[in-house]
């Protein structure tokens, strides 16, 4: 038998834009067990409610992680909103549906980017980054930011996007459907991604249900479970239909998500043909009381929000499981047995969010 | 090694941001703003930077990562403190496992506001860094000099 080396995989990483620690064991160039060690981001952001109030925490809510912060924002809103039982008005909530899309293909985008870094395919990092800034660009023009947009609000959303902006909005947009097709046509067809990736990080169904893997590395497994289907913030008015692949490796979670850009275009498109006119916000007042579990779907997988409020202005708890944190058990399991070299490309396909999961 | 002087290499380490301002960091390597082509470059390696970029405030897990990093980066040295995590601790500022900005644990140069921080800001920063990083380096030449002369 070979000898056994352990190989300290980050805190600071070159693939790494986030910390994260594994201490790979390996047999010559081959992973027999990662572990994992984290918190190297924690801030403990979930005992902030007791501090700011249920309407200022959005803020902070918004800001557990710079990617999904959007749909963050968004379903700490909607936890809050059931609690005191406001009905949020139509175009608000199809307002939302548009930004957590677009959010969704940006993060996909630098994902993909990311992806093809981790194997040294630079010149498509550069090029779905460049797109990536299109879509950025459409963010700021209707939120003012790029990247903490601030515009969901217990209630409603904080603007509005004006019919004639919407037009020529949806105008780029269809331009930059068929060049973001273009471009993951591009990747997937590469015979040298193929050859990273088929058969790389397997994750069989049962593994994938057993280990409680949430987001495309669930659907990469042939599970078809998507919180989108709950119908949350419109998504049963527009017909959704959750994307799966079966094969279970690292090409099946890349196809999941590149299939979910298309589709996410093709919701806003959807949503921007369904919306009529309306107000944008209810007033809201008193404080919320009770408990409540909320559910989203982040691009990186399901998000749980589950808050407790007494009655008065701060809430006594909130907790917030985010997807990252669900896919490392998942990740541990795919990464177990494979080559050394691979390790980052298996990282990468869980698009792993450390901020997400530490908060 | 004049003409090193504008081409400063970069080591970029997430403190315990919201990902917010490495996406950004990341934003200004991209074709739109494109540092590289200044001759800036984005390194792995704390050995071949001469300024650190630092995102997010700091806490007790990341201080001894961030004091390596830095320890090992080769003097002159300029440590920029990106977006307001890392200037005060920004909206984290009373978490309970936050310690404060990157000016707790190192001397801070520069000083980027933003939650998020633009990528125009960033390279703003990068660019007053290369002063600093030159009035370092004369006056490192200046000591050893002076050293010299001494002996
Ligand atoms: S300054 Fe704002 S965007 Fe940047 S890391 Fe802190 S919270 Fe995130």
């Amino acid at each position: 038998m070979s000898e056994r080396t352990i190989i300290p995989f980050g805190p600071q990483h070159p693939v790494l834009p986030e910390p994260i620690h594994l201490d790979l064991v390996v047999e010559d160039e081959k992973v027999i067990e990662a572990i994992p060690s984290i918190g190297f981001i924690h801030r403990g952001l979930e005992r902030l409610v007791e501090k700011k109030d249920y309407v200022d925490y959005v803020y902070v809510a918004e800001r557990i992680c710079g990617i999904c912060s959007f749909i963050h924002g968004l379903t700490y809103c909607m936890a809050i909103e059931e609690l005191m039982k406001v009905q949020v008005p139509d175009r608000a909530q199809y307002l939302r549906l548009i930004w957590s899309e677009l959010s969704r293909i940006h993060s996909h985008l630098l994902w993909l980017g990311l992806t093809a870094d981790s194997f040294g395919f630079e010149s498509m990092f550069m090029q779905s980054w460049r797109l990536r800034e299109y879509i950025l660009d459409i963010i700021e023009e209707t939120t003012g930011g790029r990247v903490i947009f601030g515009s969901a609000k217990i209630g409603g959303v904080r603007r509005d996007i004006p019919l004639a902006k919407m037009d020529e909005i949806m105008k780029k947009m269809r331009v930059y459907r068929k060049d973001v097709a273009a471009l993951c046509e591009q990747f997937m067809k590469d015979q040298t991604v193929k050859h990273r990736m088929r058969g790389v990080g397997l994750l069989s169904r049962e593994d994938a249900i057993s280990l409680g893997a949430v987001g495309p590395m669930l659907r990469g497994s042939g599970v078809a479970q998507d919180i989108r289907m709950t119908g949350y913030s419109g998504y049963d008015r527009i017909g959704f239909t959750p994307i799966t692949e079966t094969a279970g490796d690292c090409y099946a979670r890349c196809m999941v998500r590149v299939r979910e850009m298309d589709a996410s275009f093709q919701m806003i498109e959807r949503c921007v043909e369904q919306m009529t006119d309306g107000p944008i916000e209810v007033k809201v007042t008193g404080n919320p009381n009770g408990e409540f579990f909320m559910r989203s779907e982040q691009p990186r997988g399901e998000a749980i929000y589950y808050a407790k409020a007494n009655g008065t202005k701060f809430l006594s708890r909130l907790r917030v499981r985010t997807p990252t944190f669900a896919n490392i058990p998942p990740l541990l399991t795919a990464l177990a047995g494979c080559q050394l070299a691979d390790v980052p490309v298996i990282v990468l396909t869980i698009d792993p969010c450390i901020s997400c999961a530490e908060r | 090694m004049g003409m090193l002087s504008r081409s400063p290499w970069v080591i970029h380490y997430d403190g315990s941001s919201c990902n917010g301002c490495d996406i950004e960091v990341l934003a200004a390597l991209m074709p739109r703003f494109d540092v590289e082509r200044f001759g800036v470059v984005n390194t792995g390696n704390p050995k071949h930077a001469d300024i650190f970029l630092l995102t997010g405030s700091i806490n007790e897990q990341n201080k001894p990562v961030v004091l390596n990093i830095y320890n090992q980066m080769p003097e002159p040295k300029v440590v920029l403190a990106v977006g307001i995590c890392a200037t005060s601790g920004g909206i984290f500022r009373e978490c309970y496992n936050v310690l404060g900005g990157a000016d707790k644990v190192l001397p801070v140069d520069v000083y980027v506001p933003g939650c998020s921080v633009r990528p125009e800001a960033i390279i703003d920063a990068v660019v007053k860094g290369v002063g600093i990083l030159e009035e370092k380096r004369a006056a490192l030449r200046n000591n050893l000099k002076s050293a010299v002369s001494q002996a």
